[in-house]
């Protein structure tokens, strides 16, 4: 059974139709690469999954339940989680209240006093999560902002792994980072699918595509032309599905 | 010790200096009772404050803050005096004129179509208005006596004002330091799209920070009911002024992200240093307004210039 389930999903801004009636299946630990030309609808399509944008049309189901109407935080809470191309991350705050952004844990003050963070247990889970990802970063209570761009990327990486997710939706996670830490972000992703978690990765390498998917869509002006296995396509192929020369 | 308590040291050393100054060039400035006077003094403005740095750090503004002061200064007083309701509905009433002023800003705020600078001045207006139309531009005089003690009795030998102010100060601080809904505040004027996108609803975000600017505007209405026996409808007067300079020299970032009500309590200590020692000095009313407004222009170019030099 599919873990996601899009629907016929339809959305416009204005008169500029974005998406024109998507129909799309991610299964359960499955590596699937978005690609499409600027302006084919990939980030509007992750943020319609995501709950960032609401649809016009069309339906989404999330482990075989209707999460349309849901708000961001609600899918969060079911396990959906993305990586935003920049980054969403609150510059002023530290590292640790930045990956329990949304979701801080909190205990009671004295036994009595209600939700208050609980600044120890986000401190300890944050440290530890940057650990597991093998980082350097200073301290867990540096700002943000005051991060290299790689660093930044892991703190949106940890966000996004700290609360068990069942999909992860990465955009463009590779575009603004070194050929070392590339090689790390696509071992990770390979990390992620053996433990059970689905992704949808968007990137324009085609390269780290091809490395890391099992399967790779072409959207091409708000619609999915195609769908192809990895080992039964190429590059060749699949820039002429990008560019509209195919067929 | 003072980041742990979200305090900056450069705001603490300034009042320590203001305070040295004002102590050297007049000899009762370090008086008992003089020292009461400033701290009551900044009461008033002291809890508007708490408000602005709520909705500044939210990236937010709210310029209504001293007009919702008058009115629900007058909304209080005329329940009580001029409709002879029981002496309690003062409080009710400033403080539920002054949460409802602030969710009429939050609403328009969040429909997102007229920015919150146009709102609360709009609101500025309003409130003012109201307050004269209810009072027919006169103040409410002769309030019950349980009132009157929230303003001039000194219960243990400290004006009961001050008291309203501590309380009301750490119990703010501890919401924006240290629980969610303070997270959410900064988190929401760091990053409004990160904010959203981590599933904050920053629509109810925005909505409670204006009705608790609100609430605070109405707690500062009533005390300033008490202390001077009125609901007053000209009651403060650009406060709006004195409570976000208060804000920003205590180190709320003006664009958001950053804020701390224990910061906010210094900077409206120095705010009243300033204008006590100012009178102590025999200085003009008139040059204090361009001393408080020299000094806001003053912090959040420094601001600026410590941002700059940190990236």
């Amino acid at each position: 059974m599919a873990l996601l389930t899009m629907s016929g999903l339809k959305k416009s801004f204005g008169s500029i139709e974005v998406l024109r009636g998507i129909d799309l299946e991610i299964n359960p630990s499955e590596v699937v690469g978005l690609v499409g030309d600027n302006g084919a609808g990939k980030s509007t399509l992750m943020k319609s999954i995501t709950g960032v944008y609401s649809l016009d049309e069309g339906n989404i189901r999330f482990e075989d339940q209707n999460i349309t109407s849901l708000a961001p935080g609600d899918r969060r809470a079911r396990g959906i989680e993305m990586i935003y191309q920049d980054l969403a991350l609150a510059p002023q705050q530290d590292i640790a209240n930045n990956i329990f952004l949304g979701r801080e844990p909190t205990k009671k003050l004295w036994g009595v006093l209600p939700s208050f963070v609980d600044k120890n247990k986000i401190d300890a889970e944050a440290l530890s999560m940057i650990d597991r990802l093998g980082a350097q970063i200073p301290s867990i209570h540096v700002p943000v902002g005051r991060l290299s761009g790689g660093q930044q990327q892991t703190v949106a990486i940890a966000r996004a792994l700290t609360f068990d997710p069942k999909l992860v939706i990465m955009d463009e996670p590779t575009a603004a980072l070194a050929v070392r830490e590339v090689e790390g972000v696509l071992k990770l992703i390979d990390q992620m699918q053996n433990s059970g978690i689905a992704v949808i990765l968007i990137s324009h390498r085609l390269n780290d595509i091809f490395a890391a998917c099992q399967r790779i869509v072409v959207l091409r002006r708000g619609s999915v032309i195609a769908d192809l296995q990895q080992e039964a396509t190429d590059m060749n192929e699949v820039v002429s599905y990008i560019v509209g020369a195919h067929g | 010790m003072l980041s742990r308590l979200h305090i900056r040291l450069e705001s603490l050393i300034v009042l320590i200096v203001l305070s040295a100054i004002m102590a050297m060039l007049s000899p009762v400035f370090l008086s008992v009772n003089n020292l009461f006077n400033i701290i009551l003094a900044t009461a008033t403005f002291g809890v508007l404050a708490i408000g602005a740095t709520f909705v500044i750090s939210s990236a937010g503004l709210d310029l209504s803050l001293g007009s919702v002061l008058g009115l629900s200064s007058v909304v209080g007083a005329a329940l009580v005096v001029t409709l002879e309701w029981p002496w309690y509905f003062a409080i009710i009433g400033s403080l539920f004129a002054g949460t409802m002023a602030g969710a009429v800003n939050g609403f328009i705020v969040t429909r997102g179509l007229v920015p919150a600078f146009i709102v609360t001045l709009g609101m500025l207006g309003i409130a003012r208005g109201l307050a004269l139309i209810i009072s027919g531009g006169r103040g409410i005089y002769g309030l019950p006596n349980e009132i009157l003690f929230l303003g001039q009795a000194r219960p243990l030998g400290v004006p009961t004002p001050v008291f309203i102010l501590a309380i009301v100060a750490i119990i703010s601080h501890y919401i924006l330091a240290h629980t969610r809904f303070g997270h959410h505040t900064l988190a929401l004027g760091d990053n409004e799209a990160a904010a959203k996108a981590t599933g904050i609803d920053i629509s109810r975000q925005r909505m409670l920070l204006y009705m608790l600017s609100g609430l605070m505007a109405g707690i500062a209405g009533l005390i300033f009911t008490a202390r001077v026996n009125t609901g007053d409808p000209t009651a403060g007067l650009n406060y709006e002024l004195l409570a976000i300079t208060a804000a920003i020299i205590g180190g709320t970032n003006l664009f958001g992200g950053r804020g701390s009500i224990l910061g906010t309590m210094i900077g409206a200590l120095i705010m009243g240093v300033l204008q006590n020692g100012l009178n102590l000095l025999a200085v003009q009313a008139y040059y204090q307004q361009m001393a408080i407004g020299i000094v806001l222009i003053a912090a959040v170019w420094l601001d600026q210039v410590r941002d700059q030099r940190r990236s």
